[in-house]
């Protein structure tokens, strides 16, 4: 890729920019200044740039999240079918709502867009894992696999 | 009518993790024959297919393959959409987990015919657990030579639903916030860094192979006017058989969410996600068509215990989270119709609010910069169309409620108690 650099798009200095902040993620759970500093250094680029960057997109954190951070559907399909139990469930079992992290920084609780498992409402993710079909009472099973 | 499976006819039948079992079902087949075939020809195969595009708007596909294939560039790009993110879309995951090779090929004979070199899957982020099977499948693709021509990479989302918008997603590929371009210029002619870019949905893609093998003539056989071939649908809600299903365009709506996905009590539907029609129950024989009721093939049923109010004020506060900020209607008029319709919801809605919401609409669907906003306000319209009157009992209640918090005094003059 040798395209020269354009300033309508900010020409290929941003490529790699996602994925880099991904793994990032991936390794660290979250995007620190310091990891924003050094990845802006690495790439050449504002910190205020790949700030906004980092902080538009969801799975993208930029402050301190659990170790498994659980993203419940509240989209309409899954909210029909009683995500909000899902919601409570989880609280009754390790105390936390929306927003919140356990003490233990073992969880984080979210709720997010739709996931595409619209066909098993309620479902949820857990890091990466899928879990449909989600009943208030089969939560605390789920999370004891963690 | 039963379902008629094309796109879906590998799905369960080969073995989405191992090449040898697509290529005897006859895989690639259609990728050597289009090798055989001079650009022009294929981009002609498909145009006169009248193949349309399945994300939702419906672009006639060859059309748009013929302004990439004539723009001039010295790289061009195909980029697969995979950012599914429409509420109550799931057909695309499905796809994507029983037949990669499938996409793979039609992505192979897409690259033959307007050039690209290179071509990415943008998977949104949600499918992060698809990453593996996708590219599992590409390296075997790889290696038996399909790729020669054009070379295919995954490249993931970080949870954006307006990346599923193509000039947002080129955005994202480029490491910038996923917010939409002014257009134009369009992909075809400037997209991806600046150079000629086709962007098609997963099941656009998956068409390609069966039209090559098969030929325009019999593809365009299949459905109605301007909604030729075949579409799948993801159904949800209050069915007995949630699930994706696959039927020739013009088909009714009924048979769909009735016969194939056990609706019963049907107070209304949502056709095309959150910025979809909402229709009443007794419109269930409409045709489903670009023509008529479409979109992305995401249909939620709801019965009669569901309010509309409630349905509506979900699929704002959803769009409203997801607006990416950068134009003023789409970024404030989501923001102002999803505090509305959380007053009508709480009991404290206004006489004012169904002319703000209409008011609001008419700006955002004008003005707004991309399919956001513009078609954001599509089910409030819908819904005060067909369900005006859950509009003003909400607001009459809220009159109730008002006067009775307001004090014992005001009430008992007007002699209520």
């Amino acid at each position: 890729m040798s395209d020269k650099k354009d300033t309508t798009t900010g020409g290929q200095s941003g490529a790699g920019l996602l994925p880099k902040l991904k793994s990032e993620v991936e390794q660290k759970g979250y995007l620190s200044r310091e990891t924003l500093d050094g990845v802006a250094g690495q790439a050449g680029l504002p910190l205020n740039s790949v700030y906004g960057v980092a902080s538009f997109y969801t799975y993208l954190p930029v402050s301190v999240v659990g170790k498994n951070v659980i993203k419940v559907c509240n989209c309409l399909p899954c909210e029909m079918k009683q995500a909000s139990a899902v919601v409570e469930g989880i609280r009754r079992e390790i105390g936390i709502g929306p927003g919140q992290t356990t003490p233990d920084g073992k969880f984080t609780l979210e709720l997010v867009g739709c996931i595409g498992a619209c066909d098993q409402a309620p479902a949820m993710l857990i890091n990466d894992r899928l879990y449909g079909n989600l009943t208030a009472e089969g939560i605390a099973g789920i999370l004891k696999s963690y | 009518m039963a379902e008629k499976r094309i796109v879906l006819s590998n799905c369960g039948v080969v073995d989405p993790q191992d090449i040898e079992s697509y290529l005897k079902g006859g895989g690639f087949r259609a990728f050597e024959k289009a090798r055989r075939m001079k650009p022009k020809v294929i981009v002609d195969e498909i145009k006169s297919s009248g193949l349309t595009g399945r994300g939702g708007a419906g672009f006639p596909c060859g059309m748009k393959w013929e302004l990439a294939m004539k723009a001039k560039g010295r790289q061009k790009y195909l980029i697969c959409n995979a950012d599914e993110g429409e509420v109550g879309a799931f057909k695309d995951r499905y796809i994507l987990s029983h037949d990669p090779f499938g996409l793979i090929e039609g992505m192979c004979i897409a690259g033959l015919a307007i050039g690209a070199r290179q071509a990415y899957i943008y998977l949104r982020g949600e499918y992060h657990s698809l990453n593996s099977l996708l590219g599992s499948a590409i390296e075997q693709a790889r290696s038996k030579g399909y790729l020669k021509d054009t070379d295919i990479k995954v490249f993931e989302g970080a949870g954006a639903y307006v990346c599923g918008e193509e000039s947002a997603l080129m955005n994202s590929i480029e490491g910038q916030r996923g917010e939409s371009r002014y257009k134009p210029p369009y992909p075809p002619t400037r997209g991806l860094w600046n150079m000629p870019t086709i962007i098609n949905n997963v099941e656009t893609l998956m068409n390609i192979p069966h039209i090559i093998d098969k030929g325009a003539g019999w593809f365009s056989a299949m459905g109605t006017g301007r909604s030729k071939g075949t579409k799948v649908f993801s159904v949800s809600g209050d069915v007995g058989r949630p699930g994706v299903y696959e039927m020739e365009m013009g088909s009714p709506l009924k048979e769909l969410v009735i016969d194939l996905a056990g609706a019963g009590d049907i107070k209304a539907l949502q056709v095309g996600g959150a910025t979809g029609n909402i229709i009443p129950g007794y419109m269930i024989d409409t045709p489903l068509s670009h023509e008529k009721l479409l979109g992305s093939g995401a249909v939620v049923v709801f019965n009669s215990t569901r309010d509309i109010i409630d349905v509506v004020y979900n699929d704002m506060r959803f769009l409203n989270e997801e607006s990416c900020g950068k134009c003023t209607p789409c970024r404030e008029g989501t923001e102002v119709m999803l505090e509305i319709f959380g007053r009508l919801q709480q009991g404290e809605g206004r006489e004012s609010d169904i002319s703000t919401l209409e008011e609001l609409a008419r700006v955002m669907a004008d003005a707004s910069l991309c399919g956001l906003g513009q078609a954001a306000a599509v089910p409030v319209l819908d819904a005060l169309k067909y369900f005006y009157s859950e509009f003003t009992d909400r607001i009459d209640q809220s009159h109730y409620l008002r006067s009775y918090i307001g004090g014992e005094l005001a009430i008992s003059k007007e002699g209520i108690r």
